[in-house]
């Protein structure tokens, strides 16, 4: 080819990937506005006890808005609000609600949501939402966050954990508190906490790293310490009854990491994984003291999941529970 | 500026040494080539973290430790592929496997969704990086006037850095315009990845260096290990080393600006495009700054301007002055990348023979990326212990010892071709 057609041919190609480019874009535009097969829904205004709240997602003009299903009728019709948030946890009263506002500046914020889900308080979060939970009561709520490092490349991440209380005061860093392992306190700088799971006002549970580390911790916010209980655990989540710990577990490699859901009981220091085969990386969500909630990605679909179920003592596989969910949280009645 | 991309016929620039006042066409294709790319791997780095969590649902806390692990691959792939360059004696075919790798990479992240898939395609596309970069260098080499190298690779650094300016915008501006539509900003970044590969392909002639000189009178000599033992290159290389140990990484200076200043952390992406902009802004003037004086003497100018950045970053002051003194910071940096980067390839690439020019460039490269990374470790360590000013203080004094050291080593020596810009 001389150059002259050579040159056509980088127009041409330019015009077509360019062009095509923009066509995916204009089809996803529309898309985005538009309300996808299967997730028709009436407009939900408040909280009511009896159903789970979670993230509507699976794209379309409702993706990632907070919705509600009823809880004895999961797959039934659906409440979807006008609220977006990336990771919820809720109760009768209100919802604690992480929420990433894109941008060239992108910023993130924990909102405080009433029963009508108006937010009662805004706060800045450190980072990329990642978990979020309630205390029993409701008078605490926990925070994750990833802290995306200091390049666009992104690959120095460290989380950042907080409990907060309602009157707006909080524990700071979880990473400061002490961490006590086998008595001994440690005191590396590469500790990261993330996690929390709530037994009271005070007490709590927790994932803390360092190294190659995963220790499940007993967290206490008056003595502000963290106490090591049992390695390889993450993510671990309370059962209403506080008998049991839920949790994800590392079956993978430190690099290819593929977990799976597992139950601890303290009582007899016995660990069950349950027959879920997907990798699942989310804090499991008590639906009951049987069952336990989880999302999970799709395979075929980027950026679509599912809520399933699965019983806690591993006798039975999971099964879909919510479709086009992310983030269940079970408002009890 | 007199660029132009007006055609100069088939023996475009390269050996013949006559001035023509022109950046070569082939220069500017390659730098049209790594904007294009640029715009491409910076939209999609500026999304990746949030795509993994808020579309993926995965944690990403492992993901550093992955970096970390594959910043060795790529150095040991970079070597690799400067060798295959110098041995075929044909740079482009590799630097167009570097450069399609990645973009097949970015079909894969159409398509990835759990971790270890999103693992394998972020590994793809350094791999690629890793393969491209020396022969790309090595062919600006080829292409250029030997007497303007430092002017080639300014423009050519220019372009690639107007790209990695562009990418995030594009980026967020996709996503302003379709919530969640991350696909939207892959397709967008593949799509500016394969016509990047167009272009190299097409427009990029597929030059033999060693061919081509052995037309010219010189016998072609086949490639040697040993080519890379010229002590002007070994000198170059501990120079470049040691410089490289005592540079502590973009990230600690903007974290240190962000202490003093205390802005939001909204605000931090404004950092780096500072000193892109200063960067982009001084690549042409600094390169030719090194035609003029010496590639030597601008590349331990821009060492100089780095401590200086370091100095203001670690100022006690406060109020207008913090202000001041951090904007002076960004375009100190700026002007250290503008007298270093492209200058390290032109001066690597000048002091082999061309038989190894791509090996020659690889190891200069290897030796800066792998030296910055431990000191970067080794500075955040010394960051956790003593804090901000007070290591930023050490690592200012280190450098202040060792750049009197790598301008000896530096220094032109009359053996080797005396004190001409680029020998």
């Amino acid at each position: 080819m001389d150059l002259t057609r050579r040159r056509l041919f980088v127009g041409i190609s330019a015009v077509l990937l360019l062009g095509g480019a923009a066509a995916y874009g204009a089809v996803a535009f529309a898309a985005s506005r538009s309300i996808p097969e299967g997730t028709a829904s009436t407009p939900m205004t408040g909280i009511r006890p009896g159903t789970v709240l979670f993230r509507q997602t699976g794209g379309g003009a409702l993706h990632g808005l907070v919705a509600a299903v009823d809880l004895d009728d999961p797959g039934g019709p659906r409440e979807v609000s006008a609220r977006p948030c990336d990771r919820l946890d809720a109760n009768v009263d209100g919802i604690v609600c992480l929420h990433s506002d894109l941008g060239l500046t992108t910023t993130f914020e924990t909102l405080v949501l009433d029963e009508t889900l108006h937010p009662t308080s805004s706060r800045p979060l450190a980072g990329i939402p990642s978990r979020t939970r309630l205390s029993p009561d409701g008078e605490l709520f926990a925070t994750t966050s990833f802290v995306a490092g200091h390049a666009y490349a992104g690959t120095d991440f460290s989380t950042s954990t907080v409990i907060f209380r309602r009157d707006g005061t909080d524990s700071g860093e979880l990473e400061d508190f002490t961490l006590i392992v086998d008595g001994a306190e440690v005191t590396a700088a590469d500790v990261n906490v993330w996690g929390v799971t709530f037994a009271d006002d005070r007490r709590f549970f927790a994932t803390a790293a360092s190294g190659e580390h995963r220790w499940l911790v007993a967290g206490d916010l008056d003595e502000r310490t963290l106490r090591a209980v049992r390695d390889g655990v993450e993510c671990p989540s309370l059962s209403p009854d506080g008998s049991r710990l839920a949790f994800k577990q590392n079956r993978g490699s430190a690099d290819r990491p593929d977990w799976a859901i597992a139950v601890y009981e303290p009582a007899d220091d016995r660990v069950t994984v349950l027959p879920e085969p997907a990798s699942i990386d989310d804090q499991p969500e008590w639906l009951d003291d049987e069952t336990l909630l989880y999302g999970r990605a799709r395979d075929d679909s980027p950026g679509d999941t599912d809520v399933y179920a699965i019983r806690a003592d591993g006798s039975a596989g999971p099964e879909l529970f919510i479709s086009h969910a992310w983030s269940p949280a079970v408002v009890r009645p | 500026m007199y660029i132009t991309l007006s055609d100069r016929g088939a023996d475009d620039g390269a050996t013949t040494g006559a001035r023509t006042g022109r950046v070569s066409s082939t220069v500017i294709a390659l730098g049209v080539v790594s904007l294009l790319t640029d715009i491409s791997s910076e939209a999609t780095a500026a999304v990746l973290p949030l795509y993994l969590t808020t579309a993926l649902g995965l944690s990403i806390v492992a993901y550093g430790v992955i970096d970390g692990l594959y910043q060795g691959v790529s150095s040991a792939v970079r070597i690799a592929a400067g060798w295959a360059a110098d041995r075929g004696d044909r740079p482009k075919p590799v630097a167009l496997l570097g450069y399609g790798l990645s973009a097949i990479a970015r079909v894969g992240l159409l398509f990835a969704t759990g971790f270890g898939a999103i693992t394998a395609v972020v590994v793809g596309d350094r791999i690629g990086k890793g393969i491209r970069t020396a022969p790309r260098d090595a062919l600006i080499a080829a292409s250029s006037d030997p007497a303007e190298l430092g002017r080639s690779f300014g423009v050519h650094r220019m372009l690639d850095t107007v790209g990695a300016a562009t990418g995030p915008v594009i980026a967020f501006v996709v996503l302003l315009l379709v919530p969640d539509g991350y696909r939207t900003v892959f397709v967008v970044s593949l799509a500016f990845a394969v016509l990047g590969v167009v272009v190299l392909g097409a427009l990029v002639p597929d030059r033999r260096p060693r061919a081509e000189q052995a037309t010219t009178g010189t016998p072609p000599s086949p490639f040697r290990w040993r080519l890379l033992a010229a002590p002007r290159l070994i000198r170059l290389l501990v120079a470049a080393g040691l410089l490289g140990l005592v540079t502590i990484g973009d990230g600690f200076l903007y974290l240190a600006l962000h202490d003093r200043l205390g802005f939001a952390p909204m605000w931090f992406p404004l950092l780096f495009v500072g000193t892109n902009l200063a960067y982009l802004a001084l690549a042409v003037p600094i390169g030719r700054l090194g035609d003029r004086i010496g590639g030597r003497r601008v590349f331990i100018g821009g060492q100089i301007a780095l401590l200086c950045a370091y100095v203001l970053a670690a100022l006690p002051v406060a109020g207008v002055g913090a202000v001041a003194a951090s904007a002076g910071c960004l375009l100190l940096l700026g002007l250290f990348y503008a007298s270093t980067d492209g200058i390290l390839a032109a001066l690597a690439s000048a002091f082999v023979p061309l038989e190894a020019r791509a090996s020659g460039i690889a190891a200069a490269q290897t030796v800066v990326a792998a030296t910055r990374f431990a000191a970067a470790a080794g500075f955040g360590l010394l960051w956790f212990a003593v804090g901000s000013s007070a290591a930023l203080v050490v690592a200012a004094s280190a450098l202040a010892v060792v750049i009197p050291v790598a301008a000896i080593l530096l220094r032109p020596r009359a053996s080797e071709g005396g004190a001409s810009a680029w020998t």
